[in-house]
């Protein structure tokens, strides 16, 4: 149903062609084939095991994909590792947070980039107050409510630990955002502060993948589901054009995408 | 700046509402220390801690009593400077002590003086070549040895991925070893004037006051600094986040091997002789300096400033016991509780802000 679409809207942001990650003798990815545009938000489906995690971490190069190609922003790349990834725009939000409990906000966001008032190699100057600035400029993006961002990180809710964990993006002008279930361990007033900033990263058209296993929030927030099943893509999906029954079916293999039908 | 609020609901930025800095609870605590000893004083021995009681009116203080307290934790604070950053990012040194011995004979050795009263120096290292050389060199000799005793750790530590505490503590033993191996055990003494000038008077407190407010300023305001406490906060963060972890452990372990050096250098010369067993279980007292100040074992907390203040709450201590006329023995005991107890605290501490959240 979506085949005929792919190449019609706006500017790919991310392709992966054919993408394979074998470990030994388990193939946990086999071939996929994606596409995200600009200011699209996908989320990535299945059960676990489903090579989801796999997919994103061929992506941010956390591991050295065994085939195929990643072209992100036009060119095809070859990230050495999570950093360079990172460098190029792509920006994580782990579901084990990445944050230093014991420094406040600004040092986490700017966390590895400090910005510096003069440059003695690691003795360099920080500069404090542009980072704090650009803090706020990136919180404000997110519409995040943190009553001082000069408290340490140990002292916040998980909710607003997770805003900060995704402010982080904001702040860099990331051009793609990837989330891995940004929700799984927060409440249900975090939830919505989460799925609030969510909202807010599309109306900026920022894109964004999201890993979620939550069927309203992907059917609330997201544009399109893909859906993964024993490393393989199997169904591509609108989400205006689709069910959660129907996205159900998919995920336990009880139905495949027509242009998948040949490989699964 | 006073108070700015910016966004969409209250996300501020109020350095009015930053919470209480950890060290004024150190402050609070050594105030209470001298408070209580002079109580003790003042109550069964008619006597005071703090204040001049002899009949020349021109001191109020007793100035002899202060500058005591603070000669005697200068040395073992510069070492404590070094022990700070280690803790901080989540390791520990037990080696500094044992290398500030090794480090004081070695450097002593090309400090020695050719001619004393007239007579061939008689605890003569070297031949006539490494007699009367000029200051520079057992300094930069010295530093050298810290340098490489920081190195070795932190290579062990950081590439080899040894814990902290078996690494420092083969150097612990090595240093140790080196320091007797180095003269057969024999003293090294008699130093040129030059070399007897660095840790003169009270050159040992200026040496630990600059130090401490180097560091102090390099924790706060530099790239180092904030690498620093995001390795002792979450390790895996940091190298998520890009930092060089290795690398910066390998400096930070080097930077305290240097400081300890730079106390074998002003201890040597402070004592005018260097000996095998020197500086031996002075890095448990740096430690205790630092876990007295407010640092987290755990790594990510602490700072200069608080082990500054540990540093003279032990001071005050050691010497409010020999005040009260308590026994050597006695001290050593109690030295032992107040470490346990400062980590029982630091541990009674946390617990509590995180049951907080």
């Amino acid at each position: 149903m979506s085949e005929l679409k792919l190449h019609d809207m706006g500017d790919i942001v991310l392709e992966t062609r054919d993408l394979t990650k074998h470990y030994g003798g388990v193939h946990a990815l086999e071939g996929a084939n994606f596409i995200l545009r600009k200011g699209e938000h996908v989320a990535i489906m299945g059960d676990n095991g489903a090579g989801k995690s796999t997919f994103v971490r061929q992506i941010t190069a956390v591991e050295q994909r065994t085939r195929g190609e990643v072209i992100f922003d036009g060119h095809a790349v070859n990230f050495a590792g999570p950093l360079e990834a990172r460098e190029a725009g792509i920006e994580t939000v782990f579901q084990n947070l990445a944050l230093a409990d014991d420094l406040d906000v600004p040092s986490n966001l700017f966390l590895g980039r400090e910005k510096v008032l003069f440059n003695l190699g690691p003795f360099s100057i920080l500069d404090r107050k542009a980072m704090r600035e650009a803090t706020m400029r990136g919180l404000e993006k997110t519409g995040v409510k943190i009553p001082n961002i000069l408290n340490t990180i140990r002292n916040m809710s998980g909710g607003q630990r997770q805003c900060v964990a995704i402010a982080r993006t904001a702040a860099f002008h990331s051009k793609l955002t990837i989330m891995d279930e940004p929700t799984a361990a927060l409440g249900v007033q975090e939830t919505a502060q989460v799925e609030n900033i969510i909202r807010t990263l599309k109306k900026q058209g920022e894109p964004l993948i999201l890993i979620s296993h939550n069927m309203r929030q992907v059917f609330d927030l997201m544009d399109r589901i893909v859906v993964f099943r024993r490393g393989r893509i199997c169904a591509n999906l609108n989400v205006a054009e689709t069910n959660p029954e129907d996205v159900v079916a998919y995920i336990t293999g009880a139905k495949t995408g027509a242009e998948y039908a040949d490989v699964a | 700046m006073a108070h700015t609020t910016h966004g969409i609901g209250g996300l501020t930025y109020d350095p009015a509402k930053k919470a209480r800095p950890p060290e004024l609870n150190v402050f609070i605590a050594l105030i209470l220390i001298v408070v209580a000893f002079e109580a003790i004083g003042r109550l069964f021995l008619n006597d005071s801690f703090l204040f001049n009681t002899r009949d020349n009116v021109d001191a109020i203080f007793n100035w002899a009593r202060l500058n005591i307290i603070i000669l005697q934790v200068s040395i073992i604070g510069i070492i404590a400077v070094g022990v700070t950053q280690v803790i901080i990012t989540g390791g520990i040194d037990l080696s500094s002590g044992s290398v500030v011995g090794a480090t004081a004979m070695i450097a002593m050795s090309f400090a020695q003086t050719a001619v004393v009263n007239g007579n061939p120096n008689p605890k003569a290292i070297f031949g006539d070549w490494a007699m009367d050389l000029p200051v520079i060199v057992p300094v930069m000799v010295g530093l050298g040895c810290g340098l490489a005793a920081g190195l070795v750790n932190g290579v062990l530590i950081a590439y080899t991925r040894i814990p902290p505490f078996i690494a420092t503590l083969g150097m612990m033993v090595f240093a140790r070893g080196l320091s007797r191996w180095w003269s057969n055990g024999n003293p090294i003494s008699f130093p040129t004037e030059g070399y007897a000038a660095i840790g003169k008077g009270m050159m040992p407190v200026f040496i630990f006051v600059l130090l401490a407010i180097l560091f102090h300023l390099i924790l706060n305001y530099t790239v180092y600094g904030k690498h620093t406490y995001a390795i002792g906060s979450n390790e895996d963060a940091a190298r998520m986040s890009g930092i060089k972890v290795d690398r910066h452990k390998l400096l930070v372990y080097s930077i305290a091997g240097c400081l300890a050096a730079v106390a074998a250098i002003v201890l040597s010369s402070k004592n005018l002789t260097a000996q095998a067993g020197m500086g031996i279980m002075y890095e448990l007292d740096a430690i205790a300096m630092a876990v007295i100040g407010g640092i987290s074992l755990k790594g990510g907390r602490g700072s200069i400033l608080g082990t500054v203040l540990g540093a003279l709450i032990f001071g005050v201590i050691i010497s409010g016991f020999t005040f009260v006329k308590l026994d050597a023995y006695y001290q050593e005991m109690v030295k032992g509780m107040i470490i346990v107890g400062a980590v029982v605290l630091d541990q009674w501490r946390q617990r509590r802000s995180t049951e907080r959240t």
